[in-house]
């Protein structure tokens, strides 16, 4: 009993010291607690080489991309390994709101111009709110302006394709991020009668940082084959890898791929380079952010 | 008679308790700019939480890097990703001491002075800076204002040469809460 009653007495006078613990971490945790915090850079830049990641501008940021592509290293000292040749893709993207990115653009690839329009439908986050994906939606159309050769004008849809993606990405640590993509492709217009309108492909894309501001990029796009598969040209699945540099608003992007076009439509159902045969090419890709809000 | 030492002793710890009283906040303002002639940033954070004992002086200050709001989003995750790191070291801490405190008389209106003394961790690097603030006693809220510059370069905070000429040597941090009483 005595015992009991010296204890009560300590508890008594230490009783304060426990009041009073409520420590500054667990105040930090009272006021930022119950929010959910937002993955952010799952990848340095809204392209894993070629194709897009799930990055988006956020509002009121515009990204001016210059993206360029060498021809096929396999021509040799007469081609200068490709240098010699230059396709060009220069596009403007600009986030309305934090969710909602449009973009225009213009290619060297069969002089087309092209739009797009990507959506995030849900973000990885944890904290209040749990989500293990972030997804996205991108739609683009691509106009071929090319003149009309062995054939007389045809109407003007014949000149249109369209892409629809959907991208499931998530970044699994600081230094790793992984993305899926299931694609649907139509071409208004295709060579011959017996070539498919439409594509199912399937991209798989990923990166790795070596440093802060390095990372190594792979991207590949397995592209379902027809059930009969007459195609005119017989075309090969993009594999492309290459290196994000990141230095403060630039995004330089340096790759190497068997993919000549730079949207969707053209390296996703057109690529003809055969990386066993040195059909690839050197490409970089320069983005620049401005904030216009 | 026992009876009355166990009565004596719970009115002792209950004093101890009502004494005990802190102020604590859980929405300081923290902001620090940044002025190069290329450009000038600011982030702000306002999700500071801090603990001042008006008795011993003790005074503690924790914010999650995350929560610095920039105008720019991109150099928001710059910021967290490449010079902060913040998902290695997400907190930034202050523990230190209001070395005059005695002069200090929170029952009294006024403004005081107040000489601020204790460890800053910031990027995981932990060092000694004193500033002076200023304490604000208004009709019982105490307010806190103060003003110091801190150097990346001191908490290891890499910036590299490209950027060099966008990021000020200097960091001017301002720190602006009002504590309620609990």
């Amino acid at each position: 009993m005595r015992y009991f009653k010296l204890g009560l007495l300590i508890f008594i006078f230490l009783l304060p010291a426990f009041l009073h613990a409520q420590d500054i971490d667990e105040l930090l945790e009272e006021a930022t607690g119950n929010t959910t915090e937002y993955t952010y850079a799952t990848f340095k830049s809204t392209r894993i080489v070629s194709g897009h990641s799930i990055e988006r501008m956020q509002e009121g940021q515009l990204d001016f991309r210059i993206s360029h592509r060498f021809g096929e290293i396999n021509g040799g000292a007469y081609e200068f390994w490709g240098l010699d040749q230059a396709n060009i893709h220069l596009s403007l993207e600009y986030g309305i709101t934090d969710w909602l990115m449009v973009g225009v653009g213009r290619g060297t690839y069969e002089k087309t111009f092209d739009g797009s329009v990507k959506f995030s439908v849900l973000r990885q986050s944890k904290g209040e709110r749990n989500m293990p994906v972030s997804l996205s939606y991108l739609s683009t159309m691509a106009l071929n302006t090319l003149k009309w050769e062995n054939s007389g004008e045809l109407p003007f849809w014949n000149r249109a394709s369209f892409v629809h993606q959907l991208l499931v990405a998530r970044k699994f640590n600081e230094r790793l991020s992984l993305e899926l993509n299931p694609t649907f492709v139509h071409r208004n217009l295709v060579s011959t009668e017996l070539d498919p309108n439409d594509l199912w492909a399937i991209g798989a894309g990923g990166r790795f940082k070596l440093t802060k501001r390095i990372s190594v990029n792979v991207e590949y796009y397995y592209v379902v084959p027809p059930l009969h598969d007459y195609r005119s040209t017989k075309t090969l699945n993009p594999l492309s890898f290459g290196f994000d540099i990141e230095t403060g608003g630039h995004v330089f992007q340096l790759h190497v791929t068997n993919s000549l076009a730079m949207i969707e439509k053209g390296f996703i159902g057109e690529t003809t380079g055969n990386w066993l045969d040195g059909g690839i090419h050197i490409g970089f890709n320069i983005s620049r952010v401005f904030a216009l809000k | 008679m026992k009876n009355k030492i166990i009565f004596i002793s719970i009115m002792l710890g209950l004093t101890q308790f009502v004494t005990a009283q802190n102020l604590t906040s859980k929405n300081g303002h923290i902001w620090f700019y940044s002025y190069t002639p290329i450009e000038d940033i600011e982030a702000h954070n306002r999700q500071a939480v801090s603990i001042l004992d008006p008795k011993a002086g003790t005074l503690q200050f924790t914010i999650l890097i995350k929560s610095f709001e920039f105008q720019k989003k991109l150099m928001q995750e710059h910021f967290n990703e490449n010079y902060m790191e913040s998902d290695t070291y997400p907190k930034a801490s202050f523990n230190g001491n209001i070395e005059n405190i005695s002069g200090i008389n929170f029952a009294n209106d006024g403004e005081y002075s107040a000489l601020v003394l204790g460890d800053l961790t910031i990027h995981g690097v932990t060092r000694k800076v004193n500033t002076s603030g200023t304490l604000s006693v208004t009709s019982g809220i105490v307010t806190a204002q103060a003003k110091f510059i801190i150097l990346p370069e001191d908490y290891n905070i890499v910036i590299p040469d490209l950027v060099k000429d966008r990021i000020a040597k200097e960091i001017e941090v301002n720190v602006d809460v009002t504590y309620n009483a609990n």
